[in-house]
């Protein structure tokens, strides 16, 4: 069991140090001249206009939001959904698949309501859509 | 290569005492899987490009060795000379590490995959939650890519990819509940292990809701991966080259090494979760036998993803979105709950479930004849139509 995590933690640092041994062995071989013009961003070949960390629109905002809640509710359900056959091999399926459906439906009345509220809505503007909700 | 991870299993098993001879045999398999995983990434890079060329009646890279199958090298040696570029007013740390997190984000997946029935570097019971949280690294690394780079471009591709990711990460992970209730563990070797050689015993067959389960999971995970109809990070007219427009020489190569690599996860997951893994009937089954069919399995479909990509246009973003979250993971909500009321039937009927299994490889039989007689009907017709266009009758 500790050879299983001791092999992941293996994997994760030699990905880790095949990227960084890859990058020091082929500087051995690629040119360094860098020029002012060499590192301006990339416009399409014009002068870079402006700070290149622009705003950008409020829905990812809402989209990472929803992902979380998502997330942890799935971390939370594969274990449950792991024992489930044990629950029904020893008489009490029902009361499991239950307490899932619980689980779930909380988080579905929640998608409905972002749903209703337009926040799964990608063209639209969010701002205006929000309003016609409220009035 | 299986040779060689059969002689190192046999040294953990031997040497469990041992701290030091278990680092070792470990970091030696590791190290052949990394072998393996660079191997299958920039043979399938050739490999696609063959097959899109076939396609698309060119001919495709055939310069480099025999049929140019040694393309690939040629492109990392030509991407490794060109010079590292970092842009001006770019977060230098961050820039750095983001190629670093694509690439752990898919080689940690190969360290729970499956190696036909009898191989696991690692044998770990949270298996697929492990696989799915690892993955997420990747997400990281494209907002860093993005957010780093000081460029327009960039950040509004690194924000749609994260934006797709996300979203498609839920329904790949709801999709495969439903095996998971049905073989009730999380870990590779026990999803296997569930699995019968016969078609109608893999978990796809097991019933409608695994069925369709298995198609939900097909399709986020083409988005996961960025993978056409999905690869609107890509989208070259409308963002460059989306996060990593900044990206030169070897840091560029390590995106695409992890993209191409998470083919065949995407493949290996489908064929050890929803196909049954290495599993061979009529007794024919060995660790080396099960490893090759396993393959044969994972290769094949990640030809369909390459097919699939030949075929379909792009999606829209907008239509992209709405298909995830108002389309795939309701349904993927159905499938959970339909999955859990039919195993507490099959618990009180037993015979239901062999019934089952088996209407719905007739169904797959049936569809599979439709469609071989289609294409034969096709290119029957194509035959016809250009002996007439050829002779002018």
């Amino acid at each position: 069991m500790y050879l299983d995590f001791a092999s992941i933690a293996i994997f994760l640092v030699l990905g880790f140090a095949f990227v960084l041994i890859g990058l020091a062995v082929t500087g051995l071989i690629r040119p360094h001249r860098p020029s002012r013009l060499k590192s301006q961003t990339y416009e399409c070949g014009e002068k870079p206009e402006g700070p290149g960390r622009v705003q950008f629109n409020l829905r990812f905002y809402l989209i990472a939001f929803l992902f979380v809640i998502f997330d942890v509710e799935i971390v939370f359900i594969y274990p449950v959904a792991a024992v489930f056959k044990d629950f029904i091999a020893s008489g009490h399926g029902l009361l499991a698949f239950a307490e899932i459906a619980i689980f779930v439906g909380i988080l579905l009345v929640a998608m409905l309501y972002a749903w209703r509220m337009g926040a799964l809505r990608w063209m639209n503007d969010l701002s205006v859509s929000l309003k016609e909700k409220a009035s | 290569m299986d040779i060689l991870i059969q002689t190192i299993g046999d040294i953990i098993n031997a040497d469990l005492g041992s701290p030091l001879a278990a680092f070792i045999a470990l970091l030696l398999v590791s190290l052949a899987i990394l072998g393996f995983m660079s191997l299958t990434a920039g043979g399938l890079s050739f490999i696609e490009r063959r097959v899109a060329g076939r396609m698309q009646s060119r001919i495709g890279p055939n310069r480099v060795g025999p049929q140019g199958i040694l393309q690939f090298m040629a492109d990392g040696l030509k991407c490794a000379q060109k010079e590292d570029l970092i842009p001006d007013g770019a977060d230098r740390l961050l820039f750095k590490l983001a190629p670093v997190l694509c690439f752990i984000g898919v080689f940690g997946t190969f360290a729970v995959l499956p190696w036909g029935n009898g191989f696991f570097a690692s044998e770990l019971n949270v298996g697929l939650l492990y696989l799915m949280s690892v993955t997420s690294l990747v997400v990281i690394g494209m907002l860093m890519a993005g957010w780093s780079s000081n460029n327009k471009w960039s950040l509004l591709g690194g924000m749609r990819s994260a934006a797709q990711m996300v979203s498609y990460e839920i329904p790949v992970a709801l999709s495969l509940l439903p095996v998971i209730l049905l073989c009730g563990s999380l870990s590779f070797k026990e999803l296997i292990g569930a699995q019968g050689a016969m078609p109608w015993d893999w978990n796809i067959l097991n019933s409608p809701f695994t069925f369709i389960s298995f198609f939900i999971f097909f399709l986020a995970a083409l988005a996961e991966g960025n993978r056409t109809p999905f690869d609107i990070p890509e989208g070259e007219s409308e963002l460059v080259a989306g996060y990593c427009t900044e990206y030169s020489g070897l840091r560029f190569v390590f995106f695409f090494f992890a993209e191409w690599a998470n083919l065949y996860v995407i493949g290996a997951v489908a064929a050890a979760v929803f196909l049954g893994g290495g599993h061979l009937p009529f007794g024919l089954e060995s660790d080396i036998v099960s490893l090759l069919v396993f393959f044969a399995k994972s290769f094949f479909m990640v030809f369909i993803i390459i097919w699939l990509r030949w075929t379909l246009p792009r999606f829209r973003v907008d239509q992209m979105m709405t298909l995830c979250w108002k389309t795939l993971i309701p349904l993927s909500f159905v499938m959970l709950f339909g999955q859990a009321i039919t195993l507490l039937i099959y618990h009180e009927l037993t015979f239901l479930q062999s019934i089952v299994s088996l209407v719905l490889f007739a169904i797959c039989v049936l569809v599979g004849v439709k469609f071989v007689s289609r294409v034969l009907v096709n290119i029957k017709e194509q035959k016809y139509k250009m002996m007439h266009t050829l002779t002018g009758s």
